[in-house]
């Protein structure tokens, strides 16, 4: 069982690790989602595996530790607030930076003639600031 | 307590002149003046008790197991120390309220300077190593704000920035020198530390502690080869080059050699290191202090010398040298504060401070000119006046070195040269300034300063000659008890007279005059010979190594950091996985002893589940919806697992955390790019990128694997014990989160609601990209809010809240409580903003989110404070049971208002999220297309 626990670890730690190298800003959430899984088990795993025994005063013979399970229950809501975070965070780089990239810098190879209307504005936008800019030194 | 007092009374002075600054120049220079003279005067009250050999004490334990206190004490040095501060503070105070002009800001002046002198008092009265580092750095930065005090001066910014540099990394060099001393000792308690000195020896670490240490002292006392910030620092206004850089501050640094010296002193390395450092310093300083044509650089230079005369004392070693260190700490102070004054008046009244201007002042400033000479005789070791007198110890003292062997007599030979060149650069300070012709085109005409400016001079000249004719009297006493707590033992027989006969000291000193004379006599060849070199400005050299270390430094950093997150967070996880897969290699086998559960095919078929849609997740990443549904299986597997290995509060968060997010992605899809390339990256970069990602991800498994098989010992007993008896419920893992570790949970709801807001703000005139039509090109279904669906869950709300108040009040004894209960409402009412979208929910329900966060906050924290009112510590819980007809016994716990604040901000945090960015999409589309 430990085996099985500790495979499935590892599986998801590649996983999440992998997808957050990746360019694009879904695959990166998606990777930092996979890892924050990883991350409770692990942490929960240092309470040991137990079966049939919550910890609650009274049910049973043996207990799990229930000292790990209260910090990644609280891990798991604010896991959930970080990855919030990062996902409206990629919405806002796509919405000011024209592309969905990590770096923010290349743009996809394909446009949707919208999206290059609206890149082209932005870019417009801002080098109208960078002359005002300018005029004002 | 009344130690504190002398420390808090200037701290607290600081305010007054800060506020009141505009209410006219003396007044502020009284109101400055007051807090000052009272801790002077406690001073002085607790005087007769430490010259009895007490040592009044205060400690306040504030991190005890840290060894972090507050502790001060009042010994001989430190009364000695205060002395100086205080009284030469206050003069300096007066001097100051005749010294800056009307347009100086006053009130910041006064500030400052009180700032400083809190913090030089801290220096002396610490008796807790790591407090006393803290008020050393406290002095760089007083003195940096001192030293830019006229900030629109060049010269002031930049002598400033090299003072808080130097003395700043010397300041971090002591830091670790103070921490190895505790490492060694097992204590931050200077008093501790002082009876420890043959541990502190005989360790391994001395030679890295006594050059960290001598760092710090050499950087602060301006000793070779750090000489070269304080005469730039010669750029602030005269009383505070008075203050600070004669009498307090640059004494801190040989103040720490002096306080130490039962700690560190009386080693081969010691000798060495300290007394030719000394050494080198006195002759560096006397030699170039007389070749300054500037008056305040005269001076500088002289102080850089005398301050290495007393390390080089200290240095020797011997007790009577640093009975001699510590009495030329007294008498520099008071002649070269004196004299410093003396240079300011004769700038303040004639304009100018260049000697080759400044001639014959004689005539238009007699009394000046009298009260400097006096002083300045005194710093040329000249007899009947204090100088002389530990001038005269230091030449007795070096006659009975043989620590150089058959060379030991360099030392005392030396020491003379050093002694000439003093007397020449006084005699050039008195002659060329006073008398040698008529002044050359003076800015203005001298004339005597005001009657009060002139007061501290005065008094410090009259001091200086008191102590030079009567010295048993004036500071017997004084020097006994601080020479007693240098050297942590009585101290050795010593006379303090004028005339101890014919003997070679005698002859020293009369050479010295000698010498002193013909050099000065023949100053036009020695000024002719310095002029053939070139003269380098210490500022430029200083600012161009600062600016060639900061182009290296972001040479190096545009190395590591190219601007690419994509690169930074790949060798980011690469030195962590370096970090983690080393102490592996130590482990001699992976598998442990902790006995292991049996597997059974459920829990297989599950596992290799979360395995499949793990690698789905990963292979078709680039297709949003199919990777969204497999990562939403792997959660449920998660969750699962939770069940499973007894875990259900996990379970349960887990499963509701999984609803909202999966939403969330969902809703995000909605406005990233509907194409996606199928491979972003080459296939090396790829192949790269996923052996890093495996070979972390084996270690991590290992180490997970490693740890599961090993034999657990926790301290969970306690929290299972008295969860019921203490706490008041029988979920422990409840009782930890708003009981036992209250302080924790809500810092986290905190972070919660901080997250929250953070979104808010992002989202916020977010211009988002809105696809009108799907990647197939279909317009989007005209049925935005499917009937079914709003009939649907608009019948399960008051069952899902019904659900959630069941979870939330059974919590304390059965899986449950605030933060699932919370993420349960928040779900139902999701599903409603789902079924009706935002338009409808707004006219429904009119509820802040942002308020309902602070309100949860409040909530948690009030009852947290409420245990106050019981005097009891911060969350401390209450509990009891009561019957109720019909209910039945039940029990109330304080812990459930608590966990009521964690439900409301969880509530509040993700409806803040998801409506928000929900609002984006609807009310954009309404604008759009008007359905």
């Amino acid at each position: 069982m430990e085996f099985t626990f500790s495979l499935g670890v590892g599986v998801l730690t590649t996983a999440g690790i992998y997808l957050m190298l990746r360019a694009q800003t879904f695959p990166v959430i998606l990777g930092l989602t996979l890892l924050s899984y990883a991350v409770n088990l692990f942490l929960f795993a240092s309470g040991r595996l137990t079966v049939n025994g919550a910890a609650i005063v009274g049910q049973s013979q043996h207990y799990a530790d229930p000292l790990p399970q209260a910090l990644v229950l609280t891990a798991i809501v604010i896991g959930f607030a970080m990855t919030a975070f990062v996902l409206i965070l990629s919405l806002r780089a796509r919405a000011d930076l024209g592309n969905d990239q990590v770096d923010g810098r290349e743009l996809p190879p394909e446009r949707s003639a919208m999206e290059e209307a609206l890149a082209g504005k932005i870019e417009k936008n801002s080098a109208a600031q960078k002359k005002n800019k300018r005029n004002r030194n | 307590m009344s130690v504190l007092w002398i420390l808090l009374l200037p701290m607290m002075g600081i305010l007054l002149p800060v506020l009141f600054g505009k209410s006219g120049r003396t007044p502020t220079a009284w109101l400055t003046a007051i807090m000052p003279a009272a801790a002077l005067g406690m001073l002085l009250q607790m005087a007769p008790m430490v010259f009895s050999g007490q040592v009044p004490m205060f400690t306040l334990p504030w991190v005890p197991l840290l060894g972090l206190n507050i502790s001060l004490h009042l010994d001989g040095l430190a009364f000695l120390f205060c002395l100086l501060i205080l009284g030469i503070g206050l003069l300096v105070i007066l001097y100051a309220r005749y010294y800056l002009s009307d347009t100086d800001n006053m009130g910041l002046f006064y500030g400052y300077l009180l700032f400083f002198m809190s913090a030089m008092l801290g220096v002396v009265l610490s008796s807790n190593l790591l407090q006393l580092w803290l008020f050393w750095e406290l002095t760089s930065i007083s003195s940096f704000l001192l030293i830019s005090f006229w900030w629109h001066k060049t010269e002031a910014r930049k002598g400033a920035r090299m003072a808080l540099t130097v003395t700043g990394a010397g300041g971090l060099a002591l830091l670790g020198a103070l921490m190895l001393i505790a490492h060694v000792t097992g204590t931050y308690e200077l008093r501790e530390v002082l009876a420890m000195g043959d541990v502190v020896r005989a360790s391994e670490y001395y030679p890295y502690i006594l050059a960290l240490f001598l760092l710090g002292a050499f950087t602060k006392s301006a000793q070779f080869p750090f000489q070269f910030w304080l005469p730039h620092a010669m750029a602030a206004p005269t009383p505070v080059s008075a203050y600070l850089h004669s009498a307090t501050m640059v004494k801190a640094g040989v103040f720490l050699m002096a306080r130490f010296y039962p700690v560190l002193a009386g080693t081969e390395y010691w000798f060495v290191v300290v007394s030719l450092t000394g050494m080198a310093t006195m002759l560096l300083g006397a030699y170039i202090a007389l070749f300054k044509h500037d008056l305040k650089g005269l001076l500088a230079y002289s102080t850089v010398s005398h301050l290495g005369l007393i390390t080089l004392l200290l240095g020797l070693g011997t007790e009577l040298a640093a009975v001699a260190a510590v009495f030329h700490i007294i008498n520099h102070a008071v002649f070269k504060a004196s004299l410093f004054m003396a240079a300011g008046i004769i700038d303040h009244e004639s304009g100018t401070r260049d000697m080759r201007k400044l001639n014959g002042l004689w005539k238009y400033m007699p009394w000046t000119a009298t009260l400097a000479m006096v002083a300045a005789a005194s710093m040329a070791g000249v007899p009947l006046l204090n100088g002389f007198l530990s001038k005269e110890m230091l030449f007795t003292e070096t006659l009975h070195q043989y620590t150089l062997g058959a060379l030991s007599w360099w030392i005392p030979l030396l020491a003379t040269a050093g002694g000439a060149f003093a007397v020449a650069y006084s005699l050039r300070f008195m002659h060329d300034v006073f008398f040698n012709g008529e002044p050359i085109d003076l800015p203005r005409t001298p004339h005597e300063p005001p009657r009060y400016m002139r007061v501290p001079v005065e008094i410090l000249v009259v001091l200086c000659l008191l102590v030079g004719i009567f010295p048993q009297f004036m500071v017997g006493d004084m020097l006994s008890i601080a020479s007693q707590a240098v050297l942590q033992k009585a101290e050795p027989g010593y006379s303090l007279a004028v005339w101890h006969g014919f003997n070679f000291p005698l002859l020293m000193s009369a050479l010295a005059v000698g010498g002193g004379l013909t050099l000065y006599l023949n100053r036009r060849h020695l000024f002719s010979f310095q002029d053939q070199f070139v003269d380098h400005d210490a500022k430029y050299v200083f600012e161009s190594l600062v600016q060639q270390m900061i182009n290296r430094v972001s040479t190096l950093h545009s190395w590591i950091d190219n601007g690419s997150l994509q690169r930074a967070m790949f060798l980011m996880i690469l030195l962590a996985l370096m970090v983690s897969a080393m102490p592996l290699f130590n482990l001699v086998d992976a598998i442990g002893t902790h006995p292991q559960l049996p597997i059974n095919w459920v829990v297989g078929f599950c596992a290799a589940l979360m395995i499949a849609a793990t690698f789905v997740t990963l292979w078709w990443s680039h297709r949003r919806l199919v990777a969204l549904i497999a990562l939403s299986v792997v959660g449920l597997i998660v969750s699962i697992a939770f069940t499973y290995f007894s875990a259900p509060d996990l379970a349960l968060t887990q499963l509701s955390v999984e609803v909202v997010t999966i939403l969330l992605f969902l809703l995000a899809l909605f406005f990233l790019p509907q194409k996606s390339p199928t491979i972003d990256s080459p296939l090396s970069i790829i192949v790269r990128d996923f052996s890093v990602a495996a070979l972390f991800g084996s270690v991590i498994g290992t180490i997970c694997y490693a740890m599961l098989t090993r034999p657990l010992d926790s301290i969970s007993d306690f929290f299972m014990e008295n969860s019921k008896p203490g706490g008041g419920g029988t979920n422990v893992v409840n009782v930890i989160l708003v009981d036992f570790r209250g302080f924790d949970t809500l810092g986290e709801i905190t972070v919660l609601g901080i997250a929250a807001l953070g979104i808010y703000k992002v989202l916020a005139q977010m211009l988002v990209f809105m696809p009108s039509a799907d990647s197939k090109g279909y317009r989007w279904s005209k049925e935005t809010h499917p009937f079914l669906l709003a009939v649907v869950s608009q019948s399960l709300l008051p069952l899902a809240l019904l659900v959630s108040a069941f979870i939330f009040l059974r919590g304390h004894n059965m899986p449950g409580g605030g933060f699932i209960a919370g993420l349960i409402t928040a779900i139902a009412l999701i599903q409603q903003y789902v079924a009706h979208g935002v338009v409808w929910m707004k006219g429904r329900m009119p509820i802040n989110y942002l308020g309902l966060i602070a309100s949860g906050l409040l909530i948690s924290t009030l009852s947290g404070l409420g245990s106050w009112a019981f005097g009891r510590n911060f969350l401390t819980t209450w509990f009891d049971h009561f019957h109720l007809p019909l209910v039945g016994e039940f029990e109330l716990a304080s812990a459930m208002v608590f966990d009521f604040g964690v439900y409301l901000t969880v509530i509040g945090a993700t409806l803040l999220i998801l409506a928000n960015l929900g609002k984006l999409t609807t009310s954009e589309r309404l604008r759009d297309g008007g359905h």
